[in-house]
Formats: structure tokens, sequence, C-alpha cells
């Protein structure tokens, strides 16, 4: 068992190739197919289409429960073991911009890596894959049943694919 | 920044991708003979280190050198030193990221890597400065039988949460960037290798849904990292300035700090990288003109330090305060003239040769006058910290301090400890940024000369 749905996959050198292939499989109704990229492409990002990551509302999010949280923590703390300095407030906001801001970081980041993880997770694709993608070659995989398969791979060739197999 | 290269001369030198994955990954083979003996001879340093922490956890803080009023010495020296060399990895992965700057990609994972190991240094001074070091917990607020908590109102504890956020965030924008390049090599790897990869990679593939999560994670992680890098030595240097001692107490110290800390770091990744490109015969991506790059981030810095430094003095003259002034005095002409006159050479004189771009574009020379600037920015935190203890209001209660053995032993063994999980990782992952490398050569396309 393979543990990946059957379908084809194309291995290209170009990348213009690659993205009028990804649109050209796109406007035949293939929308869940897969590409691999040794780097992240703009040409290949916009033939595909995605919308913009959520990644960055877990960082908002993070970022500020991390400031309030360190406002929250400090002054928290202050009051249940108050240190009385004759004039002076025993919660005192300015100083404690330090720790709110180091925590709205660390939160922020921790958040970020969460929403990239929960993400990716989130939107996993299954399917064929070759260790030349993370090299030197774009891939595409297009999960079709067998029927179909015939024309998706025909169309592949002629859109420059340097090789095409069926996986099932 | 970026040097400009003619487009034409530029498309030759382009090494392909498969070049560029295969260049990198064969860095990673059997470590030579020579790595072996490297490898010993830094844990012999470090075994020695370990030992005086032992003997000093043994006998108490008596054993080093600390003499009234010089209650802060070389721990205290190193550990300014140590977070002041993470700054520069932070700049170059994290800051020039932002600006888009190019020539950034071949040398960043080794400046990232060093950020981090230096971090993870500079993480143990505070700890073997307070002696018991058993108790470091006492740092961190947590739920205790005392029912007391920590004083947030201390630069101290600022400074708890300030270091501990830098490694935390470092580290996880290390692991970030490392991930697609373990997936490239895990390709090309065999046996035990191929496992940890494997595990290291995540599951890496390089999907369309992979990168745009991706790409955008770190974006803000770089954004994060940006304000963090100028927080924590403004952070660490308020530790000196929040207080009223003559040569600390100055609004310039942050700026002064985080510039130099810059300084230090570059001249730190320069060191690094003259043996790591020859070592790993990787000149093809680490260039002369990388090499020019970081000469001209330390010029800059080195003049910002300098700068510093001749307006610490005009200030301690301005500012009228005779205790200011006389603390000044002391520093250039006092006991510890030479540590001064030490720090002013390297550190603000000696960059000036930079503006020659001969020197700039020599890596011997380079490499020379980046050790000169190790050393001075390490005497400069010594002068700093030390030098102003020694010599403050009362003639009767000044003092002078000299290190122990057992601090030297630990200093030199700190250097050890960085360099043994610098040596550690350098065989085991890529030091050259494999993707990034590529991302800034244009994939082929259809109808150019195939690459």
């Amino acid at each position: 068992m393979s543990g990946h749905p059957g379908g084809i996959l194309a291995a290209y050198q170009h990348v213009d190739s690659a993205a009028e292939a990804i649109r050209r499989l796109k406007s035949q109704g293939y929308n869940d197919l897969i590409v691999y990229t040794p780097v992240p492409n703009a040409e290949i990002a916009q033939a595909v289409g995605h919308k913009t990551s959520s990644v960055r509302l877990w960082t908002l999010f993070g970022g500020l429960l991390g400031c309030a949280s360190g406002f929250a923590l400090t002054l928290w703390m202050s009051y249940d073991w108050p240190l009385v300095v004759g004039g002076k407030p025993v919660g005192s906001t300015v100083p404690y911009v330090v720790i709110a801001f180091e925590l709205m970081i660390l939160f922020g980041a921790g958040a970020t890596i969460l929403g990239l993880l929960f993400n990716s997770w989130r939107t996993r694709q299954r399917g064929a894959y070759d260790g030349r993608f993370s090299d030197d070659q774009i891939g595409i995989f297009v999960p079709c049943p067998v029927e179909r398969r015939p024309a998706v791979e025909e169309m592949l060739r002629s859109s420059g694919a340097v090789e095409v197999r069926v996986e099932t | 920044m970026a040097t400009v290269v003619e487009p034409e001369q530029q498309k030759a030198a382009q090494p392909t991708y498969h070049e560029i994955t295969r260049d990198i990954v064969a860095t990673l083979g059997r470590p030579s003979r020579a790595y072996f003996m490297l490898l010993a001879f830094v844990l012999v340093v470090l075994a020695v280190g370990v030992f005086a922490l032992l003997w000093q956890v043994r006998w108490g803080l008596g054993v080093a050198g600390y003499t009234p009023p010089v209650l802060w010495g070389v721990y205290i020296t190193t550990f300014v030193f140590w977070v002041g060399i993470a700054h520069s990895g932070t700049l170059i992965s994290a800051i020039l990221y932002l600006f888009r700057s190019a020539w950034r990609t071949s040398v960043y994972r080794t400046a990232e890597v060093m950020t981090v190991f230096a971090v993870l240094t500079a993480g143990l001074f505070p700890l073997i400065h307070v002696g018991r070091i058993w108790y470091a917990y006492w740092l961190f607020p947590y739920p205790n039988q005392r029912q007391l908590w920590v004083n947030f109102k201390s630069p101290l504890l600022w400074d708890v949460f300030a270091v501990s956020t830098y490694l935390t965030v470092s580290t996880l924008f290390l692991i970030v960037g490392l991930v697609p390049d373990v997936a490239a090599v895990r390709e090309k790897a065999t046996g035990w290798r191929r496992k940890l990869y494997e595990i290291t990679s995540l599951g890496w593939r390089g999907t369309d849904q992979q990168w745009r999560h991706y790409v955008r994670a770190y974006l803000y992680l770089a954004a994060l990292a940006t304000p963090l890098v100028l927080s924590v030595h403004s952070v660490v240097s308020w530790d000196f300035a929040m207080a009223i001692v003559p040569g600390w107490h100055a609004t310039i110290f942050a700026p002064y700090f985080v510039a130099g800390a810059i300084y230090s770091g570059v001249a730190m990744v320069v060191t690094l990288l003259v043996p790591l490109r020859k070592v790993f015969k990787v000149e093809r991506y680490i260039t002369v003109d990388h090499f020019e790059n970081l000469a001209k981030l330390l010029l800059l810095t080195g003049m910002i330090v300098a700068y510093a430094y001749v307006v610490e003095y005009f200030m301690a003259w301005y500012s009228g305060n005779p205790f200011e002034r006389d603390s000044f005095f002391n520093r250039a002409f006092g006991d510890y003239w030479w540590a001064t006159w030490t720090m002013i050479t390297c550190n603000g004189l000696l960059p000036f040769l930079l503006f020659f771009r001969k020197i700039r574009r020599s890596i011997p020379a380079l490499f020379v006058l980046s050790l000169f600037v190790n050393l001075g920015m390490w005497f400069e935190r010594f002068v700093i910290i030390v030098v102003s203890l020694s010599h403050e209001y009362n003639p009767y209660a000044m003092g002078h301090y000299t290190p122990s053995w057992v601090e030297w032993s630990i200093l030199a063994g700190s250097f050890a400890w960085f360099f043994l999980w610098f040596l550690l990782f350098a065989k085991n992952f890529p030091m050259v940024s494999i993707t990034e490398v590529k991302e800034i050569i244009p994939m082929p396309r259809r109808g150019r000369r195939e690459s």
C-alpha cells in the first residue's frame, strides 16, 4: 500500500512549464493537485492560487496574549507580594513594559510556530513524492481515477514535463 | 549593501540547484582527522573549565578573585560578551532578511547557529556568577511555599526574561530555517544520518501548502526577532545604566551596547567563516564579496562604537560631575589603563583600516582584524564593569580586582563549550542554507539556457 490516492506524478525542470501545467489542470477542475518545489516560488504560488496563510492571525493573537500576560503577571505578583518602598507604587507599569514586551515576542513567536504546525497539518496533502523535488525539480501530483489518467498524462507531457509516471 | 556584480558575470558564476545541494551535502560527510583533533582539544579545554566550575561549587565564590567593591568581574563581563556575540546572527538572519538583502543567504546560517550557541553560553554565566547554581530556578517566578514573587522592577529580572526569550526565539528561528534544508539532505543521506534527517525534517516535502504557511511564518518570525535583538542588549545595558555607579549611569548605554554587540558578533562571524569556508570547501558560496559586506558592517558598527567612546568622555567632562570625570580619568590613566587602551585600539582605531578596499577584500587581514575586535570587545565589557566598580565615590572604598585562575579557566571553558556545539552542528547540519542560496538564483525557464 502506498498510503496515498492513485494518480499521475510529473517532474518539471522549468518553472514556467510547471506553472502553465498547473493553470491548465486547474481550469479542467483538478483542484486537489499537489505541487512540490525545492524553494518557494511566486509564479507557482500564483498559479496554484492559495489565499494568504492564516499563520499571521496566530502571530497577532500570540503577541497580544503575550503582552497582556506580561502586564497581568507582573501586576498580580506585585500586589500578591507587595514590596513597599516609600512613595512608590507597588505595581509600577513602566518597568513592567520590558516584561510585557519580551513576553509579547515570546508568545508571538511560539504562536507562529504553532500556527505553522497546525496549518500545515490541517492542509496536509497526501500524494506520491520523489526526492528530486527537494533538489532541483518541480513536481506535480494529480490524483485522478484510472479512466482519466491517459488524458492527464498526455496533457502533462505536452506542457513540458521531463518525466511522467503513474502512481497507484 | 550588496556588491554590484555584472549580470553576465553573475550568470556564469551561478551554480545550479543540483550543484548547490551536492556541494553543501558534501560538507556533512565523514569528519576528517583534523576535525577529531580539534574536537579533542576543545573537550580538553572544556574539561579544565568544568573542573574550575566544580572547584568553585565545592569551595564557594571565595575562589573567584572578587574583592570589594568589585563583586561583578569576569563572569558578568563574559556574560555580556557572549550575549553581544549572539547579536549579529539575528541581524544577518532577520533584519537583513526583512531588507531583502540577497548576500546574507550564504552566511546567515553560520551567524544564526553562532547566535544560538552564544546565548546558550551566555546564559550559563549569571548562574556561575551567583555561586549556588542549584538555586538558579529562583530567578524565575514560580509558586512557592514562602508565597513570594520576584521583583519585576529589577533590571536583573528583565534580563532573565530578555535572555531566555532570545534563546527560545533564536532557536525556533534556526529550526524553522533548517527544516527545508534537512529535507533536501535527507534525500541524499544513508544509514543513521538518514534516520536523523527523517525525524528532524518533520515530514517536510516542499508542497505548495507547506510553502504557503512557511513563507508567512518565517516572515513573522523575522519581524518578531528584529525588535527582540534590539531589546535584548538594551536590557543588558540597563543592568548597568539603571545603577548610579559613575561610568554606568548614562542614557547612551542602550544604543551603545546594541552597536557594540553587533560589532562583536560580526567579528565573530568573520572569525568562524574564514576557516569554515576553507575546511568545507564552500568558497564558491562564501566569496570575497560576502566578506567585504561583513567588513562594511564592521566598519559601520565600529564607527558607532568609536563615536560612543568619544561621547562617553565628552559627557563625563561636560556633566561637570566630579565623580564621573574621575571615573573616566581613572579608566584612561588608572590601574587598568592597559585594558582601556586595548579596548580603544582594537575597537575604536583598528576598524578605520576598513576604509581601505584592499583590506576589506583581504580575507587574512579581516581574520586578524576580527580577532582583535573580539579581544577588544571583551575588554570593553571588562572596562565598563570592573573598572567602573573599582573606582566609585569614596576613595576609602575603592579597590583592585584581579581575576583568579578559576575565572580564567571558566572563561576558556566557555569558548570550548561554544566551539563544541558549533563543531558538532557543523558536521551534522548544513552550515550554508541550501534553500536560501537556491532562492536567490532564478528557477530555470523554458527557452533559456538550462542551468
